[in-house]
């Protein structure tokens, strides 16, 4: 069993992590950070959203009443849209509020049952406490996302086969960048709030899935179209009554169903997307459904509840079964490529789990992996605490490496949130063996983390930073025994030679932003290997590099 | 021989349609229990009898029938509201809704006699007059009689209902689960369903009995020779009808009337549509015919054909045992008949529906002028050579359809095409003849669509739209040639006519066609395509690994030929008027309302079907053989581009 006592020493302050090469991780200071990036392949391309530049809702709709003068409007006109807008308890709360309007024994009785209702909603809740949480603050609680209400990037997804990924932001908008086009769509739509996850369907170009605060949107962004701001009549709505708010969706590896959960509703909802109807698959315990995983053989979808226990569905039949947790609620979970391995982790516990599927009878119990239980390691700054709950994991697609997102505390200065990775094996035995720490620039913590899904040399870990930063960090690595499809029989392993020399002129660059927006188009030259970029991009990167030789781009 | 082979694959449905009624049966006991709490109220009384339980499933058993008799899993889609009312003046469906009549009024009297109490006979003895002259007689009922006459409203609306809300498709779900589990998901939403089409019915009888209700009660009255007690007073009146007592009497006995049908037919559907796992191969020669690619290829039953087709789409992505034995090759010889069988049929059914759609876009780019018969008809009539009777070569034109243009009396001209729901040509395409032929010949109560009575009657009371095109010709010709005004007047007379009836407000709400149900109509039987497309790509998804003998690699080519054509094909017929406008909502009702979203699915199976082949075989996909055209169009999916 691996622990964090065999990894190596957190970095000092101001060493940020740049990526794996010969199986160790290089890091580098952040003011050399481009420059010593600059002698391994450019993979890190930055994305940076300050806070500052984006335009957020100061208020919610409802509040906006109190801006507009009051006004008299018969009783049944309120009633009408009390009972519209909030329903019988709109209802009932209208009725007893006008106690002048109506005969008193109608108010009498209308907050009578009013209180009725709210005893028994309290009775209901006392079950199951998280169902008396806001919206939002369920959102918050059970997001993959680590301090999610106050994150600037709110979800990340990468397309699973082209190089383009969503970025879903603070103010609700969604961007999608794409190397290959100069347009960057944004997508806002009227029902796009609190986004709590995207995620982009296989085998399809376009289609974008996003979990909303009252229903589903599936974007259909066309990858040929130059509009900037696709109308909203792209996107299709799914909502289902009581099935509001969405924390967790999955789309079927097939790419035929969408799964999507909600912590309100004890049913997980099947859609078939382009028939726009739902199958629930309800099971009553548990009170809701916070987290959906889909395998990646897609045979199984793990289900985690707010109660402490999580399901596995198997996806031929729709059957499922159960796992009680002892301690808490089962708070992330990832499989394997083949889909024979489920790791998951429990609140309140420092472990990981696995569960092993594929024989004919399912597991009996979940055995530990990992324990990561709270370790002090000795660095040039201090003493730094590193350990703690586990709020996310991340497995890479060729099953070489494990991200897990260690929650730190907030509060004390020396338990910072950290990125921890392990090397996975699977022969002879399943086990984890320790990798390093990612970290960022000071004071950025991470947020969330996602494995691209088809980097051709390893393993990219994507990272969004509390800054408003999203940085990838790559791993070189030979992939063991994994079958590539496709172009090349084995990935080559970049070599410090292959950069282009003209990068070695790195210290020319002073201007930040430009910087950064090279960096990112170098970076997916460099992915997709052809040479199109659009012109306006690569008339400005020429620019930059006037002091050098352009690259044969 | 064939009858027995299909014989044998049909008791397999059969038997299921008799499970279900089984079940609903069964399920009979405690539905009526509860309708007894509900109906009473009071739990102090004991139950005291179900003596209307063998009437009630005597009821359930014949509206069972019905239903199993109009069952279809293509819907019918009425393209026109004439086309609609045609459907609902059928006589068939007359049929269909006296049956239901009767039996709502016996259940209804099931219903009075559980009740008891003042609804529990018709008759009752009254002392008529002042007192002097009392003498005894029997007076009616009128509650037992309001009660009876509700059950068969209800019973008469929820038959007209189905025909509207095309209640007899029977859909197969994406998501396969268990028999129990689907019923206990379901449950709910027909409880609610169910309690609310009661309340609406109730409403509406309401409405009926406080303007007609006269009208019965004399004719009881008279028939059974009954009197009407003057001093109660009567219930056709708005003091009458607003005792809220009878009210919720009629509404529960209603609901529970419904509820006992909708059960049935929850059960029904969910028995039918559930998988069933055809052999991929069998040693035995006696088997054979029970074979998956026998199945496919030979003339089934509709319902067969679907659930074999289905079994294709559940094995190619769920087991790999099974793929393994449509990889094989055939033991003397070495030739990869399942996979052959398997292929061709599904090939042959997606290149059908681009034909159908390259020709329903044809018809419509020529805005809807006549155009001569496609070569499909004509391959049409030569596997039509063993059938038994010659057919008309209007196969589906619906009943409704050949009313329309009996009624408007014109030949094909732009005008028509508006009132003529289905044009000849798009239907008249090979795939959907054959999909439907079996189903017309093999077992005539499965035959739903259409009635082949009508059908072959049609062209005798009326002359066949080819027949009059050619005199319309003709007449052109003649108008164009000749010299004579009357030639002029022939020819316009009809249009005339035409532009004479255009104006009338009534003929053109009836007559105008109802904006995407050609589209709807075009790809009413997509299910089959979408298990082709799924079976296929996933199958070719599959040989990339499993494949030990490059069976599939010789037909890659044609899949994807095949595929692409069909794309574009979808992708024209998407940028038509209406094609790409989403349906409302409507989540009423048991009808299922899937088969108006059946082109989005197809459209969105299609592109995840080429895409899953791009993806899985990569630039391997270079070296397979097409047209530079379809590579254009396949580099695009490469890229990840469309």
């Amino acid at each position: 069993m691996c622990s964090l006592a065999l990894f190596p020493a957190p970095l000092a302050c101001g060493q940020t992590t740049l990526c794996e090469s010969n199986n160790e991780l290089l890091s580098g200071t952040a003011t050399d950070h481009r420059l010593k990036q600059s002698t391994h392949i450019n993979y890190s391309v930055v994305l940076y959203f300050p806070r500052e530049s984006l335009k957020l809702h100061c208020r919610t709709e409802s509040s906006s009443k109190a801006a507009f003068l009051d006004h008299s409007e018969t009783l049944w006109m309120r009633s009408a849209a009390a009972w519209r807008d909030g329903g019988l308890t709109g209802l009932l709360n209208e009725i007893t509020n006008s106690n002048t309007e109506v005969p008193k024994w109608l108010s009498v009785s209308s907050g009578f049952t009013l209180a009725l209702l709210r005893w028994f909603s309290s009775f209901h809740g006392s079950l199951f406490p998280h169902l008396t949480m806001s919206s939002e603050n369920m959102l918050a609680e059970f997001s993959q996302v680590l301090n999610w209400s106050d994150c600037v990037v709110r979800a990340f997804a990468w397309h699973p086969h082209a190089d383009k990924f969503a970025v879903a932001l603070l103010d609700d908008s969604i961007k999608i960048y794409n190397p290959k086009s100069a347009t960057t769509p944004t997508l806002k739509h009227r029902l796009q709030r609190s986004v709590a996850a995207v995620q982009w369907k296989p085998m399809c170009a376009s289609a974008l899935a996003v979990a909303c605060q009252n229903c589903l949107l599936v974007w259909h962004v066309d990858p040929c179209s130059l509009s900037t701001r696709p109308s909203s009549g792209c996107a299709q709505v799914l909502s289902n009554p009581g099935h509001s708010p969405v924390t967790s969706i999955a789309w079927s590896p097939s790419g035929s169903l969408l799964v999507s959960a909600s912590p309100m509703d004890t049913a997980m909802m099947v859609w078939d997307v382009a028939s726009e109807s739902c199958v629930p698959l309800q099971r009553v315990g548990g009170g809701g459904v916070t987290f959906l995983s889909w395998s990646p053989d897609s045979s199984h979808v793990l289900a985690s509840t707010p109660s402490a226990l999580f399901r596995v569905w198997e996806t031929r039949t729709w059957t499922c079964e159960r796992w009680p947790c002892v301690k808490g609620r089962c708070q992330s979970g990832c499989w394997s490529p083949d889909g024979s391995r489920l790791l998951f982790t429990v609140q309140g516990e420092m472990v990981i789990y696995v569960l092993t599927f594929g024989d004919t009878p399912g597991p009996q119990a979940a055995a530990v992996v990992a324990d990561l239980s709270e370790t002090t390691f000795n660095t040039a700054d201090g003493d730094i605490i590193v350990g703690g709950e586990i709020h996310s994991l991340s497995w890479d697609p060729t099953g070489e490496r494990l991200a897990v997102l260690l929650e730190g505390d907030p509060q004390a200065a020396d338990r910072p949130a950290i990125i921890a990775v392990f090397k996975t094996r699977t022969n002879p035995i399943f086990e984890l063996l320790p990798c390093g720490f990612v970290q960022g620039e000071p004071g950025a913590e991470p947020r969330m983390m996602q494995f691209h899904p088809n980097f051709q040399h390893g393993a990219l870990l994507t990272v969004c930073w509390s800054s408003g930063r999203i940085t990838h960090v790559p791993f070189y690595f030979l992939g063991a025994g994994v079958p590539h499809f496709g172009l090349s029989g084995s990935p080559s392993l970049p070599r410090p030679q292959e950069r282009p020399a003209d990068f070695a002129n790195q210290s020319l660059f002073t201007e930040l932003i430009s910087l950064l927006l090279f960096f990112f188009t170098a970076f997916f030259f460099y992915i997709t290997n052809n040479a199109t970029l659009p012109p306006t991009v690569r008339s400005r990167s020429l620019k930059l590099l006037s002091n050098s030789k352009p690259t044969d781009f | 021989m064939y009858i027995i082979i299909t014989y044998c694959l049909f008791q397999v449905v059969c038997w299921r349609a008799v499970a279900s009624i089984a079940w609903a049966v069964l399920l009979l006991l405690p539905i009526t229990a509860v309708f007894v709490i509900l109906s009473r109220f009071s739990l102090l009384h004991p139950i005291q009898t179900f003596s209307g339980q063998s009437l009630y499933a005597g009821s359930q058993l014949v509206v069972t029938g019905c239903f199993f008799c109009v069952s279809s899993v293509i819907p019918t889609i009425a393209c026109s509201k004439i086309a609609l009312l045609g459907q609902l003046l059928h006589p068939r469906q007359f049929v269909n809704s006296l049956a239901h009549c009767i039996m709502g009024i016996i259940v209804a009297w099931c219903c009075a006699v559980t009740l008891g109490g003042r609804y529990e006979t018709i008759g009752y003895p009254c002392t008529q007059g002042d007192g002097t002259d009392s003498s005894p007689q029997m007076c009616l009922n009128e509650y037992h009689l309001i009660l009876l006459l509700a059950g068969a409203f209800v019973g008469f609306s929820h038959s007209l209902l189905a025909v509207i809300s095309n209640i007899n498709y029977v859909s197969f779900h994406t998501v396969q689960q268990y028999k129990y589990l689907r019923f206990k998901g379901s449950l709910p939403f027909v409880v609610k369903c169910s309690a609310a089409q009661a309340l609406y019915s109730v409403r509406n009888y309401i409405v009926v009995y406080f303007f007609l209700g006269y009208i019965p009660k004399a004719w009881i009255c008279k028939t059974l020779n009954l009197h009407l007690n003057s001093s109660v007073h009567p219930l056709d009146s708005i003091a009458g009808l607003l005792d809220l007592s009878l009210l919720y009497h009629q509404w529960i006995s209603a609901s529970f009337l419904l509820f006992t049908w909708n059960i049935t037919l929850l059960l029904f559907r969910i028995f039918v549509t559930e998988v069933y796992s055809f052999p991929v191969q069998s040693s035995f020669t006696e088997d054979a015919h029970q074979c998956l690619p026998k199945v496919l290829t030979d003339k089934q039953p509709m319902i067969l054909k679907f659930l074999a087709l289905q079994d294709v789409a559940l094995l190619s992505q769920h087991s790999p045992s099974r793929r393994c034995e449509v990889f094989s090759l055939s033991q003397p010889g070495g030739h990869p008949h399942n996979w052959n069988a398997i292929s061709k049929e599904c090939l042959s059914l997606l290149a059908d529906l681009t034909q159908r759609l390259v020709a329903y876009h044809d018809t419509v780019a020529t805005n809807g002028r006549a155009k001569s018969l496609s070569t499909g008809s004509e391959r049409k009539t030569s596997s039509e050579t063993s059938c038994m009777f010659p057919r008309p070569t209007l196969l589906l034109r619906t009943p409704a359809s050949v009313f329309a243009r009996f009624v408007v009396g014109t030949p094909h001209s732009p005008l028509t095409a508006p009132f003529t729901p289905d044009l000849d040509s798009p239907f008249a395409s090979p795939a959907l003849r054959r999909l439907t032929a079996p189903l017309d010949q093999c077992s005539p109560w499965f035959g739903t669509v259409q009635s082949p009575h009508i059908m072959r009657r049609a062209p005798k009371l009326w002359s066949t739209s080819t027949g009059e095109r050619r005199l319309m010709e003709d007449v052109r010709s003649l108008g164009s040639n000749g010299h004579l005004k009357q030639n002029n007047f022939i020819l316009n007379c009809p249009i005339q006519v035409k532009h004479f009836l255009a104006k009338r407000v009534l003929i053109m709400y009836l007559f105008n066609k109802l904006p995407e149900a050609s589209s709807q109509a075009l790809f009413a039987d997509s299910q089959a395509h979408i298990w082709a497309l799924e079976g296929l790509s996933y199958l070719v998804q599959a040989s990339f690994s499993e494949d030990q003998f490059g069976v599939i690699q010789t037909t890659l080519p044609s899949i994807l030929g095949c595929m692409l054509i069909l794309q574009e094909a979808v992708d024209r017929h998407f940028k038509l008027p209406h094609a790409s406008s989403k349906p409302v909502r409507s989540a009423s009702g048991m009808g299922d309302s899937t088969y108006k979203t059946l082109r989005f699915a197809l459209r969105a199976t299609l592109k995840t079907a080429i895409y899953r082949i791009t993806t899985t075989f990569g630039n391997h996909l270079n070296a397979v053989q097409m047209s530079a055209e379809h590579r254009k169009r396949l580099q695009q999916f490469l890229e990840y581009k469309e």
